[in-house]
């Protein structure tokens, strides 16, 4: 059996992955996709701490983030088509106008 | 006490009357506003009439009970009038001349364009004049103190376009403000320690306190109050420089309020207010004080002016300076005699000077008349039953009064010779000036401009500013509607005295005064047949003040009109200081005015307006608006640098819950 260990490694690596493609990215798909690596990242430790403790409520968790994901994505691609129209760019440095 | 229901209808008839001219006047016809503003005062005068005619002695005073009004423990203050023999001779003199000079103003105000506005004013202030004399409190009294003094504002202030108007106005109204300061603090004086407001109850509080003989106490300061706000009111030294101002109104006004009524109600309340007066010998020396120098000081000032109304104003002053030294020497009826006189002559000598204004078009300078009496006989006969009235010949109205005073100020108990002395010197200038100013308007030549063009059609046309519409070329006489009063108040300056003849209107208001008219008459029959032979050599000598002050001015702006330019030249700085009113104006501007707007300005509105209560409120939202104003700037717009601030605030969060230990 594969230690806990390893999991939460792998998951904490995901999830540095994740961050460090939100904040360096610009183009707005890819930080996207950063945000879902993060979450997966986290559901990694979620089933991985399920499977250790025998505990259902951690597998339970992982739907839910896989619900509130797919709603996000959803949105969110919606949003990302509507600022491509009205802006032809993906750039996040160049969609600024939501400011003082 | 018994009760009368008809009462409160009187002061209340000419309220109606105001209230309706007030609201509905802009759109409702001339005759229509003429109609309801001579019906309800003609209709107040009709119920004054039967009333007096209705008045028994025998059963005065009489009262109604109009509402509650305040009912605070054993304090209690109502809505009540009050007639006594003192109230009635005022409610009859205003009623009476009030009715009049509504009458005169049909024909004076007919063509201004705010026609209704002035009938409503003047209805307001018969209401509030009423409301004063026909008080049963201080409280009420008050009242109508205050509302004939916002009527006076509003009126001389009438036509508030011109500057002028607008200032003198004010003046009126800040000057009688500190007069009803001292008027005031008196009220709250008998509250604070009678505990009522009531005539009847704070005269006898005040009988069961002794008479301040040796020291100044409460009623001597009561009386002192009391006594400034009548200052205030009738226009006495310190506080008279609002009147000759108030002149600025049109002249049925001044005639009014600024001659007949309102000004005399310092002096009626000075009467009223007897039983306290009686006993605090000192303010009521200082009231004699103050009449006496006024009417002296006054008297002066209008020997040199040139306005006709401002003569007049001047006049008006220097005669209420003898009724306060009437009763300022414990002569209250013989001062209550002269304000009845005087509201005939007075009146007229206004009203017969608003005939002469109006009849050459509008011209106040009297060195702009002369010769009138041909234009103007009625105008010119009244003026001089009026000019002869008020000088004190025989058997006119003022001989009587004027002379009823002058003798009580020498033999009355509180009297003196100097009273008389400085009394009968008033009389002289006061002779001298009217005659001067009857000599100047109605003979020599007319002096001024005679418009050739009156029949040219484009002045036809042109706007009336004041008086009636045709335009102003020979001087012409006014429409009967004005005359009319002018002969009335004429037949009553003639026969006004009559009635004091023997010490009958003495007798009459005697109830009204009780301890100090009774002490007085007591005096009078023990020195009757000393005294009968030093009355007549007064009464002698103040007759010949008169006719040397006729005399001089006959002298010299009738016979030799260019010696009065002469005197004045080698008078030098006395005639400059005379005709600049001794430049009381000027000293006032400088010791009050001056020091109370540079006081406001710089530390009022400049320090703590401006520097306190403004500076700390838009501080603080100027100290708001710097700290948004830096914290704005982390509202980039930029999404990465938003995605900064998350992870970083997440990567704090992280290291505080390791830090701490998460358990």
């Amino acid at each position: 059996m594969v230690p806990l260990s390893y999991y939460l490694v792998l998951s904490g690596i995901l999830f540095v992955c994740g961050v460090l493609g939100f904040l360096i990215k610009r183009n707005i798909i890819t930080i996207f996709m950063s945000i879902e690596l993060m979450l997966n990242g986290v559901n990694l430790s979620f089933v991985a701490f399920a499977a250790q403790w025998h505990a259902l409520s951690g597998q339970v968790f992982v739907f839910f983030v896989m619900v509130v994901a797919a709603a996000e994505a959803a949105v969110g691609l919606a949003i990302i088509i509507a600022v491509y129209r009205t802006r032809e760019t993906l750039n996040v440095d160049q969609v600024n106008l939501l400011k003082l | 006490m018994t009760p009368n229901p008809y009462l409160w209808l009187v002061p209340i008839l000419p309220l109606a009357g105001a209230a309706i001219n007030g609201f509905f006047g802009r759109r409702s016809s001339k005759n229509a506003i003429t109609a309801i503003a001579l019906g309800f005062c003609g209709l107040a005068f009709f119920l004054a009439v039967v009333i007096a005619v209705r008045f028994s002695p025998a059963s005065a005073p009489y009262y109604f009970n109009l509402a509650h009004w305040i009912r605070s423990g054993s304090f209690q203050v109502d809505f009540s009038f009050y007639l006594d023999q003192l109230s009635l001779v005022m409610l009859l003199v205003v009623t009476g001349v009030g009715f009049l000079i509504h009458i005169y103003s049909v024909g004076y105000m007919w063509d201004d364009d705010g026609y209704y506005r002035f009938m409503a004013y003047l209805n307001l202030f018969m209401f509030f004049m009423l409301t004063l004399v026909l008080a049963k409190n201080y409280l009420v009294m008050f009242i109508g103190w205050e509302g004939v003094g916002l009527a006076s504002y509003l009126l001389i202030g009438f036509w508030f376009i011109k500057d002028s108007a607008a200032a003198a106005g004010k003046k009126a109204f800040i000057v009688n403000r500190i007069g009803d300061f001292g008027f005031l603090i008196a009220l709250f004086l008998m509250i604070k320690h009678f505990g009522t407001l009531d005539f009847t109850h704070v005269f006898a509080a005040v009988q069961t306190l002794p008479t301040e003989t040796a020291g100044a106490g409460l009623l001597t300061a009561i009386g002192l109050l009391l006594m400034v706000g009548a200052a205030g009111k009738s226009a006495q030294i310190p506080l008279y420089v609002w009147l000759p101002d108030a002149m600025e109104g049109p002249t049925p006004v001044s005639a009014l309020i600024h001659a007949a009524t309102m000004v005399t109600a310092g002096v009626y309340m000075v009467a009223r207010s007897s039983a306290i007066f009686d006993r605090a010998p000192m303010a009521m020396m200082v009231v004699a004080i103050v009449g006496t120098l006024t009417a002296l000081f006054a008297a002066t000032i209008g020997i040199a002016q040139t306005d006709i109304k401002k003569v007049l104003a001047y006049s008006t002053v220097s005669q209420l300076g003898y009724m306060f030294m009437a009763c300022g020497v414990g002569a209250f009826s013989a001062g209550i005699f002269h304000l009845m006189t005087h509201a005939f002559f007075k009146g007229l000598l206004f009203l017969a000077a608003g005939s002469v204004i109006h009849g050459i078009g509008g011209e106040q300078d009297m060195r702009k008349m002369g010769g009138l009496r041909v234009y103007m006989p009625v105008t010119f006969l009244t003026m001089s039953i009026a000019t002869f009235t008020i000088a004190g010949f025989p058997p006119l109205a003022a001989f009587f009064s004027k002379d009823e005073i002058l003798w009580k100020a020498y033999s009355s108990p509180n009297g003196s010779w100097v009273y008389w002395l400085i009394g009968v010197i008033t009389a002289f200038i006061t002779s001298f000036y009217m005659f001067r100013l009857w000599f100047l308007t109605f003979f020599g030549d007319y002096r001024g401009a005679i418009a050739h063009d009156s029949h040219d059609p484009s002045r036809a046309g042109a706007p009336a500013t004041h008086g009636h519409g045709h335009s102003h070329g020979d001087p012409h006489e006014s429409p009967w509607v004005m005359l009319g009063p002018l002969v009335i108040l004429a037949i009553l300056s003639v026969v006004g005295g009559w009635i004091g003849i023997g010490g009958r209107f003495e007798h009459f208001l005697a109830p009204v005064f009780q301890s100090g008219a009774a002490a007085e008459l007591a005096h009078e029959t023990a020195g009757e047949a000393a005294g009968k032979g030093t009355e007549t050599l007064l009464m002698l000598i103040s007759v010949t003040a008169a006719v040397l002050g006729l005399l001089l001015a006959w002298t010299l702006y009738l016979r030799r009109p260019q010696l009065p330019a002469r005197i004045a030249a080698s008078l030098g700085t006395l005639y400059e200081a005379v005709s600049h009113k001794y430049y009381i104006d000027e000293l006032y501007a400088v010791l009050f005015v001056k020091p109370l707007i540079d006081g406001s300005t710089t530390i009022l509105w400049h320090g703590v307006d401006q520097g306190v209560i403004d500076a700390a409120v838009n501080d603080s939202a100027d100290a708001a608006r710097h700290v948004s104003d830096n914290v704005r700037h982390m509202q980039s717009g930029n999404l990465r640098s938003y995605a900064g601030w998350v992870a970083a605030g997440g990567a704090v969060v992280i290291a505080y819950m390791v830090w701490m230990g998460v358990r």
